[in-house]
């Protein structure tokens, strides 16, 4: 036996383990550029649509007498704005219950190409403490209106 | 008068702990061997008033003392007992309160148990966790006082989430929080072995019931979790990849590695100092979870308050320890004697490998988890969820499953291919069958089909240890390794059947009306209203046969809760041990029909069965180890006994 031969499967098993990490963060660094799903305002949605199909995010508030329920007693449609843009939105769901005309939504899901954005799950306000992320930080007005609407 | 009990006992622990790093300190020279002295003794009684302190605030609850603050905003008097006892940790001050008892009971044990390390090394690791306990006391006693009192004391509580109102409550957090802050075990030993340079197997057999103790509570806590939010949430998914599941995971992926180098340190006295580091990041990773999820930076069920003063606070802690740690062990890393030398194809290198898959998958589960945080800073909001988790961590798991059907059979040190060609072609001929069958038969998408065939390869190369093996003269750790394995295999099969198998059935069904959903009939028979001690609901009563059977009946509920004001889906399940029916009642679609939500999720039960087995294959190597280490003690006690004999 070769006395450096140890030495060189250390080696071996360093330049694996580099490889591999190094291999992860690149992966990781070109996974989350390409499939990290980005949050819209209706204002932003309208000056810069994603590309249809693509998963993101739409947070704004529904606009009042907006909200309609197509026969099947399942399919919504409603209309999410924020004062300077409005996207229509379809869902077919069980909606949340804090989900009503004038308050807050974030729809997760991606723009049709007609315009429509398909949800496939809607976030709302679940009580005071939990709300999500995106919609804290929406203007004063709006969270007042907000409140206004829900409590 | 309780509440302030409580409050004396949590001073005069950090007392204590402040003694107890004194002693930890000073004693490392023969000049303090009388603070020395102190330091055990310091240790246990830390734990026993950490304890007392936190039975007081239970009996608070349970009692419903108005007049804390904590009890009058996160309980109520119609809140039944047993969210009453188990009301403390669901809050933000109780659950760090929880958190410390962990800790110090953790160290008690340690200062009452432990006698095989060199006094030093033992010493330094009290102090070392006196001093990470301290800054966590000082958060507590500084921002987040759970026995603050009330003036004048309110008429009535807040109530409790109702989301957390389920027996859930009862398990979940204190099991996560046994595992989660039981590696600051691990940390304290690491550090303590950097300080005193003693990083030997023998330290390696002291540390691994330990970490392995923390492991199988932190195995167990996440199963839980991930069951509670399965059933609770009601929306049929058992993981989110949510920031606050992630936190979890994230201290297990740690753990888990540690508990394979640790093995090999013990055994072969090699990767020393990669151990000693898995030892610090596994903590580390705990408290960084602790920071994600209690300071508001992510917004979940879990985030109980948003308050920036505590953020920072333990941003802060999370700096000195985690930072203070990195830089010790840089300082201090390459003083560590090179361990033995093994080559790749070896026992050694598959854990190796193993050791480098799991640190990959942490990095891409913390890059995945930090990087919403990073692109807010500019600006940017996004989310990342299961399109960047699970196609790049399969990367990654894959192979690492792919060497844990192999390295098992391997021996120490060096080993050839062709010694076990013959069962591992054997294993993955089976996994490649399962895969084109699959494939052709079912069609199924890709991530599922792989983890389909490589549940059956890990599933048959676990048990291939035992081949030619006397099952009465298996050591009990061998034993634990081959079901831990296997209940990999197990939850695995599960997350494929139930990704690639599930049915779901969204409807607006009247009374009378049948909805088939995969091999279940279900039919709609009422809707009634009912009460509950804090709650009303509104009832589906559903009866559902299974391929024509007898009927059973399952109620989901939607309930609402008054206290605090809040609406939750109760679901119901029907359990089958090929899978479970899972329903959901929505609201009033119009008039007389009624939102339904149906699953049949294939075999998705075998995910927690799965989890279960990890943990008592860690059991039966826990309860191995200490036999063996009891009793070579015991021989080595009769050892010197004869010997005196002898001498007299």
């Amino acid at each position: 036996m070769n006395a450096l031969k140890p030495k060189h499967q250390r080696l071996v098993l360093l330049s694996v383990a580099l490889v591999a990490l190094i291999g992860a963060a690149l992966l990781a660094a070109w996974a989350l550029r390409n499939q990290a799903s980005y949050f819209y305002v209706p204002s932003d949605m309208a000056a810069n649509p994603p590309a249809p199909g693509q998963a993101v995010r739409l947070g704004g508030m529904v606009e009042q007498g907006s909200l309609k329920r197509r026969a099947d007693g399942l399919t919504i449609d409603f209309v999410v704005g924020d004062g300077k843009a409005r996207v229509p939105v379809v869902f077919s769901g069980i909606v949340p219950d804090l989900f009503v005309e004038g308050s807050g939504v974030v729809a997760e899901g991606s723009l049709r190409p007609d315009g429509t954005f398909a949800a496939t799950d809607l976030l709302a306000k679940h009580d005071e403490n939990y709300m999500p992320r995106e919609l804290a930080d929406m203007t004063e007005a709006q969270k007042r209106e907000a409140i206004a609407e829900t409590e | 008068m309780i509440a302030e009990l409580g409050l004396a006992a949590l001073w005069l622990a950090t007392a204590l702990a402040g003694l107890q790093l004194l002693g930890g300190v000073l004693g490392q020279r023969e000049s303090g061997a009388d603070l020395a002295a102190l330091v055990r003794p310091a240790a246990v009684m830390q734990a026993l008033l950490c304890a007392f302190a936190f039975g007081t605030l239970v009996l608070l609850f349970a009692r419903t003392d108005l007049s804390v603050a904590l009890v009058a905003q996160n309980s109520h008097s119609e809140k039944p007992l047993i969210f009453k006892i188990a009301g403390p940790w669901g809050n933000h001050e109780g659950s760090m309160l929880l958190w410390i008892t962990v800790m110090s009971l953790a160290g008690g044990l340690i200062a009452l148990v432990e006698r095989r390390l060199p006094e030093k090394t033992l010493l330094a690791t009290l102090a070392a966790q006196a001093f990470v306990g301290l800054g966590f006391y000082a958060f507590l006693l500084v921002s987040s006082n759970p026995f603050e009192r009330l003036d004048p004391a309110p008429a009535q509580g807040l109530g409790l989430n109702p989301l957390l109102q389920d027996i859930g409550l009862a398990m979940h957090p204190p099991t996560l929080y046994c595992g989660y802050v039981g590696l600051s075990v691990a940390f304290s030993f690491a550090v303590g072995a950097l300080l005193t340079r003693q990083v030997t197997p023998d330290f390696a057999r002291v540390i691994r019931p330990w970490v392995l103790g923390a492991w199988i509570f932190l195995t167990l806590g996440i199963t839980a979790g991930s069951y509670w939010a399965y059933y609770e949430l009601g929306w049929g998914g058992w993981w989110f990849w949510d920031p606050t599941e992630n936190a979890s995971l994230m201290p297990w992926l740690a753990a888990t590695a540690l508990l394979h180098s640790v093995s090999v340190l013990a055994a072969r006295d090699a990767l020393r100092t990669w151990t000693i580091l898995l030892g610090v990041v596994a903590f580390s990773m705990s408290m960084v979870g602790t920071f994600l999820v209690r300071s508001g930076v992510v917004t979940s069920v879990h985030a109980f308050a948003v308050d920036p003063q505590r953020g920072t606070f333990i941003l802060v802690l999370l700096t000195i320890y985690i930072g203070g740690a990195l830089v010790l062990f840089a300082t201090r890393a390459g003083t560590i004697a090179e361990g033995e030398r093994f080559t790749v194809m070896s026992r050694e290198g598959a854990l190796v490998i193993n050791n480098v898959a799991l640190s990959a998958l942490l990095g891409i589960v913390l890059l995945g988890t930090l990087y919403p945080l990073l692109t807010e800073a500019f600006g940017v909001k996004v989310s990342v969820g299961p399109p960047y988790f699970n196609p790049v961590g399969a990367v990654f798991l894959m192979p690492m499953l792919a060497v844990l059907a192999v390295g098992p059979l391997l021996r120490w040190r060096r080993d050839s291919f062709a010694r076990i060609r013959l069962p591992v072609l054997a294993a993955f001929a089976v996994g490649l069958a399962v895969l084109l069958g699959m494939w052709l038969i079912a069609g199924m998408a890709l991530l599922p089909l792989l983890g389909m065939a490589m549940a059956a390869v890990v599933g048959i190369g676990s048990v291939l240890p035992l081949l030619g093996r006397s099952l009465r003269r298996l050591p009990l750790a061998t034993l634990g390794m081959v079901v831990a394995h296997f209940g990999v295999a197990v939850a695995l099969f599960g997350m494929a059947a139930d990704s690639a198998f599930s049915i779901e059935k969204l409807v607006a069904a009247r009374q009378g009306d049948t909805t088939e959903v995969g091999p279940w009939r279900v039919t709609l028979a009422s809707v009634e209203p009912v009460a509950g001690p804090n709650w009303t609901a509104l009832e589906a009563r559903l009866s559902a046969s299974y391929r024509g059977g007898a009927p059973s009946e399952i109620k989901p509920q939607a309930r609402s809760f008054w206290a605090p004001p809040q609406q939750t889906s109760e679901s119901a399940l029907l359990t089958r041990w090929n899978g479970q029916l899972y329903t959901v009642i929505g609201g009033e679609a119009d008039g007389d029909r009624w939102q339904l939500r149906l699953w049949w999720k294939p075999f998705v039960t075998w995910i927690w069965y799965g989890g279960a087995l990890i943990a008592l294959g860690g059991l039966l190597a826990l309860i191995g180890r200490l036999r063996t280490d009891l009793k070579r003690r015991t021989v080595r006690a009769r050892v010197a006994a004869r010997r005196m004999e002898a001498a007299a």
